[in-house]
């Protein structure tokens, strides 16, 4: 039963998934033309519904991924389906309730949750019951876990912890002053990035797992290795976010000390690329792996952008540019979307069959979103290195002027997120099309 | 009790401290920081009327218009209430009450107050190259 729970968590997720884009794309043109368009769809309310539609679509889709293969990672014999159920519900009214805010013109919260203050109570109550879903699954496995589970339940536990950060600022001892405030601010939007990320790598884990037939790889001194130093960087490595924020130096040092802990990351996806290569070619023809190995791309990518962006002297010109939003997008599309979208296309190839046509229209979405967003994500830095240029070599600068200098490149980013949009919409319509039947066997391993 | 239980409750015991340590000792020592009581009504108003939407605070928010982390400072209270109040091409005026945009105004005067962004002149992290930018008088 919790199955079906997940697909209709896995479905509402690509919803969101389309919202986020459609919303995304409309304020790109917004941004370049505020005109008409702009007072026809607010800037101030596009932005929200875009980065919440799309926030609530990695941690919907992770929830529901988790949720679905839970029980068969674990051995366990649904334990609480009634509390899958009330999550379920909990979570979609919350999330429909927020968009309908941002609609409404509603706010007051902050950056990323900019919905009224009270939304935050049923997301909090939804996730709580979540978390009590999951470890009644886990609490009874018995010897070693295998390094998902450990990344699945940290992820669980600390997205409350870390969105209860978030809301700190409800107490005046936060949010009268600024630089707390801020701080607070940055440390908990990055742990949570951490915490649905540890969802998410989780759940690629455990579809390589699934796909090679072996599960050593789960139990191997690297990935638990690579975990412990996940976790470190989601608790620490919020930091370079804050560089330029007057808060304690030390708080600065150890942000640097822990950001460059990822070149080991770096070094070790240099270090096995022949092996990724070989994986690959193995594998090449299985749907949901042609998205893992395009996560791992932009694994490399984003690594590179991240690692330059934590170096103080290089961050003092990338930091509040379009360079950060590269990243984000980056990492957010590139990395949380594609290996969500594996899970989705693994999970789906388990109880649908595709036809040959089918298959083509995902294989060519595929590659136009991969292809729009290298290109994307190249303007937006593009557009980042021109706002440094001038923050660094002309003090004071003008802002409209500063705007005008980045607008080819924010052109080329609007009608690149277009392209993007058709292809991830086309990938969404097709996982939400034709019945679902979960009594359905069909081979897991389609592909073209 | 595994190794692997052992470095997970070291790393997360070694975080709380660290959280305790940002939220007393490394936010707690700035000047005029804090936030009058009209400011701090400024502050909530911020957040209804999403401006961060738009403008950014320290580098965070949106790159609509220009960040306003020092713009009471550069540009004194009469300007930003200008814009609050006629709006402009890309700003909608969102017809605020006059004491409204007032708070608005004495919480980005707090906000001028606490720092300067972007920073003229670091000095922070030896080893992080900003040591060079000083000496290399990069501005």
């Amino acid at each position: 039963m919790d199955k079906k729970i997940a697909i209709l968590l896995l479905r509402f997720s690509l919803f969101l998934l389309i919202g986020a884009v459609v919303f995304g794309v409309v304020a790109a043109f917004v941004f370049i033309d505020a005109g008409s368009l702009g007072k026809t769809f607010p800037f101030r309310n596009l932005r929200p519904l875009h980065v919440s539609s799309a926030v609530f679509w990695i941690l919907t889709a992770a929830a529901g991924s988790v949720l679905f293969f839970i029980d068969e990672a674990t051995g366990s014999q649904n334990p609480h389906y009634k509390i899958s159920s009330w999550y379920l519900w909990v979570w979609i009214i919350a999330v429909l309730s927020v968009l309908v805010s941002f609609f409404m013109s509603k706010f007051g919260g902050r950056e990323y949750w900019e919905f009224p203050p009270l939304l935050a109570l049923p997301i909090l109550l939804a996730w709580i019951l979540f978390a009590i879903r999951i470890i009644s699954s886990v609490r009874n496995v018995k010897g070693k876990w295998p390094v998902y589970l450990w990344m699945w339940v940290t992820g669980v536990i600390f997205f409350i912890i870390t969105y209860t950060e978030a809301n700190l600022w409800l107490l005046p001892w936060v949010r009268n002053n600024i630089i707390r405030d801020i701080t607070i601010q940055w440390k908990s939007n990055g742990s949570l990035v951490g915490s649905w990320n540890m969802m998410v790598y989780g759940t690629g884990i455990y579809l390589m797992c699934k796909i090679s037939g072996e599960n050593t790889t789960a139990y191997s001194r690297q990935s638990y290795f690579f975990y412990f130093l996940g976790l470190t960087n989601l608790l620490f490595n919020w930091g370079h976010h804050t560089y330029l924020v007057p808060a304690a130096p030390w708080i600065q040092d150890v942000s640097y000390i822990i950001s460059m802990t990822e070149w080991i990351i770096f070094l070790n996806i240099i270090r096995n690329w022949q092996k990724t290569v070989s994986i690959v070619m193995r594998h090449k023809n299985l749907l949901a792996y042609k998205f893992i190995f395009a996560s791992e791309i932009w694994v490399f990518l984003n690594l590179i952008l991240a690692l330059f962006m934590s170096i103080p002297a290089i961050n003092l010109y990338t930091h509040g540019t379009h360079i950060t939003v590269a990243h984000a997008m980056g990492t957010t599309i590139g990395i949380n979307t594609m290996l969500l979208m594996a899970s989705v296309f693994y999970i789906l190839s388990t109880i649908k069959q595709w036809s040959k046509n089918e298959l083509l229209i995902i294989h060519t979405s595929f590659w136009t979103v991969n292809i729009s967003l290298f290109v994307f994500w190249l303007s937006l830095i593009g557009a980042g290195v021109v706002k440094g240029y001038y923050s660094a070599t002309v003090p004071g600068q003008n802002f409209q002027l500063m705007m005008s200098e980045t607008m080819p490149y924010m052109h080329i980013f609007a009608w690149a997120g277009l392209v993007l949009m058709t292809g991830l919409t086309t990938l969404a319509t097709m996982a939400l099309k034709g019945n679902y039947n979960l009594k359905q066997k069909a081979p897991a391993a389609q592909g073209l | 009790m595994n190794y692997r239980r052992i470095a997970f409750f070291t790393i997360v015991i070694l975080a709380s401290v660290y959280t305790y340590m940002v939220y007393t000792a490394g936010t707690n020592n700035m000047d005029g920081d804090l936030l009058s009581a009209k400011a701090a009504d400024g502050k909530l108003l911020w957040q209804q009327y999403n401006c961060q939407a738009c403008h950014q605070l320290y580098g965070l928010g949106g790159y609509m218009g220009p960040d306003l982390t020092n713009e009471v400072k550069l540009k004194g209270r009469e300007y930003p209430k200008f814009f609050i109040t006629q709006g402009s091409a890309k700003m909608p005026n969102l017809h605020l009450k006059p004491l409204e945009i007032d708070d608005i105004v004495d919480y980005l005067s707090c906000v001028s107050n606490s720092g300067e962004y972007p920073i003229a002149q670091p000095n922070t992290t030896f080893w992080g190259g900003l040591n060079l930018i000083k000496t290399m008088n990069i501005k």
